[in-house]
């Protein structure tokens, strides 16, 4: 009964969500520039784009333009891409998985380096290594993703002969619509400098955010006692403190990772990386509307379905929240 | 057993590649928008062209006319260009052309939105048997030719009928997943084997491509577009590509140095130009502060310091070697006849304007505009500049909405009239005459002239004419001439992509000869 409220509160909230994204989507169309001149050449007279421009319903004032997106919508159709000429959705789908895996790459990247490195400094904070990471975090922080991915490209394919300048490589279908980077050897080589580029900007945050929590948890009283207990030190670290470092680190990661999947735009521009990113880009210079309507809809859907795991998530590692407010 | 197959696949194509036939990975800045040559009138849609279909002539690269599926031509009277067509050619479907395909193709030109434009002078062709046709204009013309090399011949039966949706297979529609939008049957070098919009094209040479004279080897292509200049070039550094266009400026110093790469720079024909708006600024229509203005931008400066001499320092709309260029014309920078110019015209001390340009257009465009701007301080026109992308720029640009306005300009026919008429003839909504006239300049002499060249053969009368409106539009400075852009390839050593490259930047992929 719970859980079946709490997803029908979810979804209501989707519905709203997405119609106000698509709203300011759309109010913004002005501003993206104009479509038609993307479509024709430039000399290509005035008659023939206002024919165009009347054809594709430009014309139309902006209230009738949305009130029709939002009618086609509920029948599952979100438009159809000027660029692509395919319906907006399957374009998407179509570049999700490049997307998906390069955000799952760089996330395997910042698990596994973000715990060992975040305790290790938060466990010996004077240690000169400790010293040297949180330096470098710095750094990783400030630098942007669009300059470590030219960096990257300039020291390992140009100058060092390894790994990949750009795309993805040799992929494999899986299931007939699922292309994987990550069962190929070409493949596995081409997502490794995307991957480091785009985990560059969340793995100082991650190791940071580790180690400020660790020290919290550690200078606390339980830990004290356990020591006194004559737990060993790993036991101590790993399982009693760990775990309740866990727990904020959670709630932060999911977002990130939905912000990862935005992020994916510089990094997959730089890496010609097929995925959502450089598609929205690319929607953008074309002022290919619907395309960027929809995306901004579907980037918004994954925010909220990352926060909904999240909390679920939440759930199973602190069994005191709750996951709707229950009356007494 | 798979694996098997897969082994000897690879060792089959490693074969091929060593025995007669080269595989080449090429990166543009962006792969072609449809499979349909006739959907959208741009470079990127004519370098497919010439990959997949064929003209009837084609440029060379000093601007003389090649003979392809139209193998002799003469001119039968006043208003009739005779074509005899090449015989025994195939389409990739396996049809022979005839002048029935040439025909159907040509009348579907005419239909289509971007290239009406270009045969508005025309008449329809006249079949004379299945080998020569009688192309008909409506006048004497003088670019029947030019516009020859627009006429890529399609397979009439191949796009006959209707496609699963019951459309007809011949529909040209931008926005729609139109038949010939996803399928080609042209005479060219290369068939379309896979094609993922905005990943990648691959070709493979066609068993039955009609010119056995070519020396070309490239039996495979694998078209990705890199639309960032720094990855591009990269890519060819890190040999993950072969062949490379265009070249970021930015670039071309330290490719002019590296031992492994080729690169190759050809004098562009795009013309870059500011223009002044005289409905906006009274200022502006007298002649004496145009005059200034030309002379107070140092458009040497420009090419030397921010286009690091990949350009050529312009004084004309007219690059060398188009049939207007006049020779007479000089570059005009000279700061101290500026400043008498616009106390002459009662400006001593200058005034206001707004200045603006796109940030993605044309090669460091937003530098120039600031340099301009730096410039034109110097005579005390204080400039307020705005760049904006492209995609925003346009629609302002035909909003007119700034005093000073910049406009690249290539002519589609390679003739000079067409700069003329598109960005300095007095605007007429109706013949699109001056569509990119944003200074609203009108000269009727110019306008006269123009419109009378347009019916000339004789090629010295014309170029005389041509010649004269330069001349006009440079004393009466009817535009701010910056430069002509330059254009820029790149490949690794023993791809020689010097004989297939030109001017109009359609590389003659299927002459490519790789080491």
């Amino acid at each position: 009964m719970v859980v079946l409220s709490f997803f029908l509160k979810r979804s209501y909230q989707f519905i709203i969500v997405m119609l106000v994204i698509s709203f300011i989507g759309f109010s913004i169309q002005d501003a993206l520039g104009d479509p038609i001149h993307q479509l024709v050449g430039e000399s290509v007279g005035l008659a023939e784009r206002e024919k165009l421009r009347e054809k594709l319903g430009l014309n139309d004032p902006f209230l009738t333009q949305y009130v029709r997106f939002v009618k086609n919508a509920l029948t599952g159709d979100l438009g159809t891409s000027y660029f692509f000429k395919k319906p907006v959705m399957a374009v998407i789908l179509d570049r999700f998985p490049a997307t998906l895996e390069l955000t799952l790459a760089a996330s395997f990247i910042v698990i596994f380096l973000s715990i060992p490195l975040g305790i290790y400094c938060a466990v010996y904070p004077k240690h000169v290594l400790a010293r040297t990471i949180m330096t470098f975090s710095i750094i990783g922080i400030s630098m942007p993703v669009f300059l470590t991915g030219i960096l990257l490209i300039y020291i390992f394919p140009v100058q060092l002969g390894l790994l990949y300048s750009f795309g993805r490589g040799e992929t494999l279908m899986l299931f007939g619509f699922w292309e994987t980077n990550f069962l190929t050897q070409d493949g596995l080589l081409h997502i490794i400098l995307p991957a480091i580029s785009l985990a560059s900007i969340m793995l100082p945050l991650f190791i940071r955010l580790i180690r400020g929590r660790m020290v919290e948890v550690l200078s606390e009283e339980y830990i004290h006692f356990a020591k006194a207990r004559g737990l060993t030190k790993n036991r101590i670290l790993y399982v009693h403190a760990f775990r309740n470092t866990l727990i904020p680190i959670v709630s932060v990661a999911g977002v990130q990772f939905a912000t990862m999947i935005a992020y994916t735009i510089l990094t997959e521009t730089v890496f010609q990386w097929p995925g959502m990113g450089f598609m929205f880009i690319e929607a953008v210079t074309h002022s290919d509307i619907p395309l960027i309507v929809a995306y901004l809809v579907f980037v918004g859907f994954v925010f909220m379905v990352t926060n909904t795991v999240v909390d679920i998530l939440y759930l199973m590692i602190d069994p005191t929240v709750q996951l709707v407010k229950q009356k007494f | 057993m798979i694996k098997n197959i897969f082994m000897i696949a690879i060792s089959a194509a490693l074969l091929m590649s060593i025995g007669w036939g080269k595989s080449l990975r090429l990166a543009y800045d962006a792969d072609p928008v449809s499979m349909d040559p006739h959907e959208q009138l741009s470079g990127g849609m004519l370098q497919f062209s010439h990959m997949v279909f064929d003209p009837l002539v084609r440029w060379t690269q000093d601007l003389k006319f090649e003979p392809r599926l139209a193998t002799q031509w003469r001119q039968i009277d006043a208003k009739t260009t005779r074509f005899t067509l090449r015989k025994g050619v195939k389409f990739h479907s396996g049809n022979e052309m005839t002048a029935r395909d040439v025909k159907w193709t040509f009348d579907r030109l005419r239909k289509s939105a971007d290239f009406k434009g270009i045969f508005l002078e025309f008449e329809p062709i006249r079949v004379v048997d299945d080998y020569t046709i009688d192309i008909v204009t409506k006048g004497p013309y003088p670019l029947v030719l030019h516009t020859a090399t627009y006429i890529f011949p399609m397979d009439r039966k191949f796009y006959s009928g209707n496609d699963s949706q019951g459309r007809s297979k011949a529909l040209v529609q931008k926005e729609a997943n139109t038949f010939a939008s996803r399928n080609a049957s042209g005479t060219g070098p290369f068939t379309v084997t896979k094609r993922d919009q905005g990943v990648r094209v691959d070709f493979a040479r066609f068993n039955g491509y009609w010119d056995k004279t070519s020396k070309g080897n490239v039996t495979k292509v694998i078209l990705t577009p890199i639309a960032e200049g720094p990855t591009r070039v990269a890519a060819l550094l890190a040999g993950d590509v072969d062949f490379i266009a265009p070249v970021p400026p930015s670039d071309l110093f330290k490719l002019r140095k590296e031992r492994k790469i080729n690169l190759v720079e050809l004098p562009g024909t795009r013309i870059i130009t500011f223009q002044l708006n005289q409905q906006r600024r009274k200022e502006f229509r007298d002649v004496r502060v145009r005059q200034a203005i030309v002379h107070a931008i140092n458009n040497d400066a420009i090419v030397s310091k921010i286009m690091r001499n990949f350009a050529t320092v312009a004084a004309q709309q007219s690059p060398l070697g188009y049939i207007g260029y006049n020779k007479t014309l000089k570059p005009r920078y000279n700061l101290a006849r500026a400043r008498e110019l616009m106390k002459e015209a009662g400006y001593p001390n200058g005034f206001n304007i707004t200045l603006m340009a796109p940030n993605n257009r044309y090669v460091n465009d937003e530098k120039i505009a600031e340099a301009v701007a730096s410039m034109l301080a110097k005579i005390k026109i204080k400039a307020s500049v705005k760049t904006i992308p492209k995609a925003q720029y346009w629609p302002a640009f035909d909003a007119r909405e700034a005093d000073m306005m910049m406009i690249g300009w290539h002519s589609d026919t390679e003739d000079s009239a067409n700069f003329t008429e598109y960005l300095l003839m007095t605007f007429n909504k109706d013949t699109g005459r001056g569509q990119y006239n944003s200074g609203n300049y009108s000269n009727p002499e110019v306008d006269k002239l123009v419109t009378e060249s347009a019916n000339v053969v004789d090629e010295n009368k014309r170029a005389r004419i041509l010649q004269k409106v330069e001349k006009l539009l440079y004393d009466d400075a009817a535009f701010v001439p910056l430069h002509w852009q330059n254009l820029a390839w790149a490949s690794r050593k023993g791809v020689d992509i010097k004989p297939i490259v030109n001017v109009q930047n359609f590389p003659y992929i299927g002459d490519l000869v790789i080491k």
